[in-house]
This record gives C-alpha cells, structure tokens and sequence, in this order.
C-alpha cells in the first residue's frame, strides 16, 4: 500500500497482502485494494474467485496466510474488537436466528455491537426498511426478501464506517431491490462510510459501485469504473465483461492496459 | 471485557427460553422427575437395609448435586448449541464480541438456568421427600461451588468438542455426565472402586464432594482439605477448558470452520 501522509484520514477498509492457502490451494494471493470514505467498491468474479473468503478474512472469521485488514487504520489482528465495532455486514448465506423475532434480534446485535440509544435506533430501521408490521414476527416465518432487509437492518445498526454486502439484493424483487440500493447509496454518500459489496446482478452493479474489482483465481483481474471499464476492454457491457472474466481471465489479464493498482482507484 | 455484550447473549436466552414451552419445561421438569424417581428408590432402600444413617441425605442429595452439575453443564452448552442449530456463528463471531464476552454470556446464561433447577429440585427434595441441605451444615455451599465451577468447565468443553467436530457432535457432549459418574462416586464410596478407578476419581472435583458429603450424612465429619483440594482442581478445569474452547476457536478462524457452519445452511 502507498504511504498516506501524517495528516491523511485512513480508508476505512485497507486491504494489503492479503493471501490465503489451505496447504498447497492458494484461494487467494496477495490480495491489495482500499475502500475509500463515501466509495462503494464492487468485488466481482466468478463462483470460486475468493470474493467470500476476502470477506471473510475483512470480517476476522478467517485468518489470512499472509497479509493485513486496516479499518480505518485499525489492524485487524490486533485490534480486532475496536475494528469490528466500525464494521457491519450482511450476507445471504448468514441469515438471523430464525427463533427470535425482529426486534429482539436486532435489540441482541444492537448491544453487541454496542448501539447507544438502542430502542428509537431500532424503530427507525424498522421503519427504514419496512419492517415495522413485522416487528414482533420470528425471522424463520419471514419470506426471503423480508429476512434480506432484516439482515440489512442489522448490517446498519451501529452506523458502520465499513459496511460489507454480500449479495445483498439476491433475494429481492425488483422494485424493493431498486429502493435499497437508493438506501445503501444514500447511506454510503451521507455520511463517511464506504461499503464493499459483491453482486452477480452487473445492472445493479453499474448502477450502484463507484469502483469494481474483479477477482479471478484469487487475484484482483481488472479495475476500474463500471461504466467505462467494459469499453475499455473491447466489451459492450459489464455482464458480458464478467464473462470474459470467467471464461478468459488470461486472455484479459493481458489485454489490461495496465496492471491492476493496489489502493485506491 | 463489556458487560452489555455478555448480557446480550444472556438475553438473547432469556429470549428464547421464554418464547418456548420446550425449552421452559426442562429446566425443572426432568430433574423434579428424577428427585421423585430416586426419593421413592431411596425410601424403598430405607425399608430393606440396616444403614446405619439415613440414606435420604446421602443418596437423594447425591442425586440432586449430581443433577445441579448436569444442569449447570447443559446450561452453558443448550446456549452454545443456539448458535449451532440458527447457525449464527458467523453473525456472533464476525462481531466485535469477543471470545471471553460470549463464554461469559454462556456461563451466566448457565447460572440462571442451572438456579431455576436447583430450586424446583430442592423444593421437591424437602416437601415430598423431608430433605435439607442443613443437613450438610455450612460445607454446603463449598459443596454447591465446586459442582458448579466442574460443571462450567464441562459445560465450555463440550460446547469446543462441538465447535471442532460439527453439530453432529452433539451426541458426544450429552452423555459426558454420565461418564464422569462412575468415576465420581456420586452413590457409593471411592473404596468401592478398583484401583486404577480410584486413581482417576482423584483427578475429579465431584468425587471430594460426594466424599464428603457422605461422611457428613453418617454423622462424621468433613476434611478441609479434601475441599480446597477440590475447589483447586475445579479451577484448573475451567482454565483448562477456556485453553482448550480458545484453541479450537483459533482452529477455526485459521481453516475456515466456522464460516463453513454458516455455508452449511445453504448447502
């Protein structure tokens, strides 16, 4: 990573030498990129990229082999509680307990994550997300796309400076897709959070990232602006980009103009 | 450590406990069941033997501390075994709650629910069956401490066994109680067991206990040292099984179990 200088306000999530091998399987090598304060940067690839064990690694569920997470500066290794506390996700493969209602889970992650003025910070959610009739209702008997909101209420209940989505709209329809997107925009441009987020869907990629990574084999392939990054690669759009990526990640690593940067776009 | 985010894993449990009948009734239900059970075996024995003290305290209080350890025991792992079942381990683990603040929560979740047992057991032990921990004077409380203390180490075991094997490993955690048991001596005397037995009843906080217990039901006496012994050994247990639960942990933040118990939900 670059040294930022004295005065410098960190990124909120720096990525640096990340790797990670189970034996001689490398899943992810050597991984550098920064998310920056009011940036939300897509994580693409294909199923096995390492997207999910990047995100792991970001959120101390995985030890790297190599490498260091800073959360606004914070080195996750060793001040693992204190960046945590700055950090929140959602995740379509980690729902809420499915025996506890809405607001009791929310109360029970909210002092985890040491949410002052917990009980108005949950009604404003509930309310946020439209969950307010839902309130007392267990999450098991909800339906997919309500258990997404509630996982996303959840991923913004301490305000987090780095918030992190995995896939975060799977389970949508349309319309209710299209309105968190707005929230999680408006949510990563009002205040100082930056947000990393991995999609399958490229519309809402475009749509939503200010940046995209995209991970092949473990190793960030390209870079760049979602709108202008699939022109520059000879493709008409950034689905058909992320097949290429898929298909011919060789071919496309040397066709990139430049090598993929470390830090900041 | 923060005190809310071990309180928040007490009440997530009080959440749960009180939203299901399934989970309220054994609280008490078995271990009334069982004081009832071993109170009319005791009051049969009564009847056909020519012991020289009464067997109520002797053997319907070892089965009511020997039920206060499992309670204590299943108390810290019924909650471990919450995050197994909603596969939450991702949601708990991936927080700023750290592993001291969880086992915390668990262990003070196991005190109030192991308190509730203990009550319902006494208050049947004494109304039905005439039995008063007085009876053991004063010790009782050294008594009630060292099961507890042994009962959290096993508790904080189990719960790593489960962390390290999978949810299958349930089915190791259940029956440890009653492999302790036969070492323990919780119904008749260490002398009883054959030598190598013997040697490992040493090695256990509850067979001090039940030692003593015994000779106070008899009208003897207890050693002192026989309970600081027990209380010391309870204590390595508990550091030992914290090492062991910090272990485990650290093996499955470094292969990835525990994100594979979320994965598992989808599979």
């Amino acid at each position: 990573m670059p040294a930022l200088p004295a005065d410098a306000t960190p990124p909120v999530l720096a990525v640096s030498g990340l790797r990670k091998a189970y034996g001689e399987t490398v899943a992810v090598h050597d991984l550098s990129f920064a998310v920056g304060r009011n940036e939300i940067v897509g994580l693409l690839g294909p199923n096995g990229a390492g997207k999910t064990t990047t995100i792991n690694m970001i959120l101390g569920v995985l030890q790297p082999t190599a490498g260091a997470v800073r959360i606004e500066g914070l080195d996750l290794a060793r001040r693992r509680t204190a960046a945590l506390e700055r950090t929140n996700f959602a995740a379509v493969y980690a729902p809420l307990p499915g025996n506890l209602t809405i607001a009791q889970n929310l109360r029970v992650f909210g002092m985890i994550y040491g949410v002052r003025d917990l009980t108005p910070r949950i009604d404003a959610l509930l309310d946020e997300f439209d969950l307010r009739r839902f309130r007392d209702v267990k999450c098991g008997v909800l339906s997919s796309g309500e258990q997404t909101r509630v996982a996303l209420a959840k991923a913004m209940l301490n305000r987090p400076t780095l918030l992190l989505l995995d896939e975060p709209t799977a389970s949508l329809d349309p319309a209710t897709a299209q309105d968190i997107r707005r929230r999680i925009r408006a949510f990563a441009t009002g205040g100082d959070s930056g947000v990393l987020w991995t999609s399958h869907n490229m519309y809402e990629v475009e749509e939503v990232c200010d940046r995209v990574l995209f991970l092949s084999r473990g190793r960030i392939l390209l870079e760049g602006d979602p709108r202008t990054l699939p022109a520059a690669h000879g493709k008409s759009s950034l689905e058909e980009l992320f097949i290429a990526v898929a298909r011919e990640p060789l071919a496309l690593a040397a066709m990139a103009p430049h090598p993929p940067a470390p830090g900041l776009g | 450590m923060r005190l809310a985010r071990v309180l928040a894993i007490v009440l997530r449990q009080f959440y749960l406990i009180r939203g299901s009948v399934s989970r309220v009734l054994p609280l008490f239900v078995w271990v009334a069941v069982d004081i009832v059970l071993w109170g009319f075996i005791t009051k049969y024995l009564a009847t056909v033997t020519t012991a020289r003290h009464s067997l109520v305290p002797a053997l319907l209080g070892a089965v009511l501390l020997w039920d206060f350890l499992t309670r204590v025991m299943q108390g810290v792992t019924m909650a471990f075994f919450e995050d197994v079942w909603s596969r939450n381990f991702l949601n708990v683990f991936a927080s700023p709650l750290s592993l001291a603040e969880y086992v915390g929560g668990l262990v003070l979740s196991a005190i109030a629910t192991s308190t509730i047992g203990l009550l319902v057991m006494l208050l049947v032990a004494s109304a039905v069956f005439g039995l008063s921990l007085a009876t053991y004077g004063a010790t009782v409380l050294p008594f009630v401490l060292v099961l507890f203390l042994f009962g959290i180490a096993l508790g904080v075991f189990g719960s790593a066994v489960v962390l390290r094997l999978g949810p299958a490993a349930e089915w190791f955690v259940w029956p440890i109680p009653a492999l302790v048991s036969p070492f323990a001596g919780v119904f008749y005397p260490l002398a009883t067991l054959p030598g190598w037995m013997q040697g490992v009843a040493r090695l256990l906080p509850p067979s001090y206990v039940f030692e003593s217990m015994r000779a106070l039901a008899a009208g003897g006496t207890t050693q002192p040292g026989a309970l600081v012994i027990a209380f010391g050994l309870a204590i390595v247990y508990i550091v030992l099984a914290a090492w062991f639960f910090v272990r485990v942990h650290r093996h499955a933040v470094r292969t990835g179990l525990i994100a594979r118990y979320s994965a598992e939900s989808i599979a």
